[in-house]
């Protein structure tokens, strides 16, 4: 599902569209978004010859209308007693508890890396302990810590969108120019004064990426978060279909669940035009 | 009648080996703030290091930095120091950023940018008042960028190399706009630059900056900044014979500092 992923004007596309198709190339090249919808319309198509002409079980694959009819019967039945939007609002209620988290701990603590040699020296080696970890490992350290309810899912993907925050401020903080710095300073700001008003604002572009990131971060580890005694939840309503070989349920959460990033992509990139247009202008 | 001095200043910068290299050796300085000294130097010569130690931002090897006789250790609003990118906020419109040294001493945000609206007006920037500073071009953003200086109210302008990084045609423009801050300011100007032109155009007083170590090793007075703020359009002073003949001494003087490191 990785496609529709794709479809998304990245940096990176943008890039590859110049480098490729510049001014040295004669003819005028396909539009990017072309070849990448024909990517979706041939998969689609393989799928249904594949599911239509029994080449595979349906339970295994079923055909991608099935898995449209199941998305409908998600939206208006529900699946394990809850609809598909009250899954969807449960996944998203833990996923932005954790992104409050992790902003409210992580930012403070990348200014510290970012300002103080004595910050950078306490809080460095905890940070690069925790990023490496997959979120799995710590999980049922959690779980003997919080319990099995809300909080302990909220902190496991909060613990994976930390060290993203973390070193985004960081960077950010490192990034401020010493021009800026010292204007401030001849104009008789203090400390706090060069923090609060040139500092922070230096720092937020990359703070938002690394929001950006962190969301992504978190999105990924919510089904391991919603594995162990959640009754809602994407990640669960996956895992309760697959107990049941519901397979069509699988898919067609595993789909609502890309979607979802998507939108977070495009909101994320959205937000950073508006609050931060100096620094993602072209 | 301020005065910003600079006493028996010397810098050195530690090297590797742990020794250390001498940037500036004993500089006497003083400048009134009816005064606009032009320091010319080349490149090695610690024309910044000399800015940077009279703005606070670095403290000197040994000698003090006095304002009105007081020792002063740190940067402060009494001297406010343009840089040559502007350091202008990107976050903030260019009135906002004009009416930044006025919220840093905590006056109402309806009446520092009424405030900023005035100095902006007074200079000829009225346009760029709401526009975002990344729209602005980069004469624009210097001019804003030395407008706010005004709004901090400084007793001291310390300006490092302002026009450095401005194309000829803007850069002869901004001369003119530097003087006339300077003039509403009342407060003393320190410009760094490698510019003879500049020099001689701007300064009422130029100190000449030899190299290793840096130091002063002439001083001249000129006139052609006054004339200019009373009313002699540049372009004439630029083409006077009393211009021509300064411009050769100083010129003389720079290449007779060369000889003096060839011998």
């Amino acid at each position: 599902m990785s496609l529709s992923l794709e479809s998304l004007p990245s940096k990176e596309q943008e890039l590859a569209d110049t480098d490729f198709d510049g001014p040295s190339s004669r003819r005028s090249p396909v539009p990017l978004a072309w070849i990448s919808a024909a990517t979706i319309v041939a998969v689609l198509a393989l799928w249904s010859l594949a599911s239509n002409y029994g080449l595979v079980s349906s339970l295994f694959l079923p055909s991608p209308a099935a898995v449209y009819q199941a998305l409908k019967g998600l939206a208006v039945v529900g699946f394990v007693d809850a609809t598909l939007a009250q899954h969807v609002g449960a996944s998203l209620l833990r996923i932005f508890g954790a992104l409050a988290v992790a902003i409210l701990v992580g930012v403070p603590a990348g200014l510290a890396i970012g300002t103080s040699r004595l910050g950078k020296g306490i809080l460095d080696p905890i940070v690069e302990f925790l990023r490496p970890l997959p979120p799995l490992a710590y999980l049922p350290l959690v779980i003997i810590w919080l319990g099995i309810g809300e909080a302990s899912k909220i902190a496991v993907i909060a613990l994976a969108m930390l060290p993203p925050v973390i070193l985004s401020t960081a960077t950010g903080v490192r990034s401020t120019s010493t021009d800026h710095i010292n204007a401030a300073r001849a104009f008789g700001a203090s400390r706090l004064q060069v923090l609060r008003h040139v500092i922070l604002p230096s720092a937020l572009p990359s703070v938002l990426t690394g929001t950006r990131i962190a969301l992504g971060a978190g999105w990924s580890t919510l089904v391991a978060a919603e594995l162990v005694a959640a009754t809602r939840g994407l990640g669960f309503m996956i895992q309760s279909a697959a107990q049941f070989l519901v397979t069509d349920v699988v898919i067609a959460g595993i789909v609502v669940i890309a979607a979802v990033a998507c939108l977070f992509e495009l909101s994320a990139r959205l937000l950073e035009r508006w609050l931060v247009p100096w620094a993602t202008r072209t | 009648m301020s005065v910003l001095s600079l006493n028996n200043v010397t810098l050195r910068y530690a090297t590797a080996d742990h020794r250390s290299t001498p940037v500036l050796a004993s500089i006497d300085l003083a400048i009134e703030s009816s005064e606009f000294v032009v320091v010319i130097g080349r490149s090695g010569s610690g024309k910044t290091s000399l800015l940077n130690i009279a703005a606070g931002f670095v403290a000197p090897s040994s000698g003090r930095v006095c304002l009105d006789g007081q020792s002063v250790t740190g940067p402060g609003a009494d001297r406010a120091v343009v840089f040559q990118d502007d350091a202008l906020y990107p976050w903030q419109s260019a009135v906002e950023n004009v009416a930044f040294p006025l919220r840093l001493r905590g006056i109402p945000r309806r009446e520092r940018l009424a405030r900023a609206r005035d100095i902006l007006d007074g200079v000829g920037l009225q346009e760029a008042a709401d526009r975002r500073v990344w729209e602005l071009s980069g004469g624009m953003r210097q001019r804003v960028g030395i407008a706010r200086t005004l709004a901090s109210d400084p007793r001291f302008l310390l300006l490092d190399e302002p026009l450095g990084a401005l194309d000829a045609l803007t850069r002869s423009r901004m001369q003119g706009f530097l003087l006339d801050v300077w003039q509403r300011s009342g407060a003393g100007a320190l410009l760094i630059t490698h510019s003879i032109d500049e020099a001689l155009l701007l300064a009422t007083r130029i100190i000449v900056l030899a190299p290793n170590p840096g130091r002063i090793t002439s001083e001249i007075a000129t006139p052609f900044g006054r004339d200019h703020l009373a009313g002699t359009p540049l372009p004439e002073i630029g083409g006077s014979s009393a211009f021509r003949r300064l411009h050769d001494e100083l010129t003389a003087l720079i290449h007779a500092e060369d000889e003096g490191i060839a011998a």
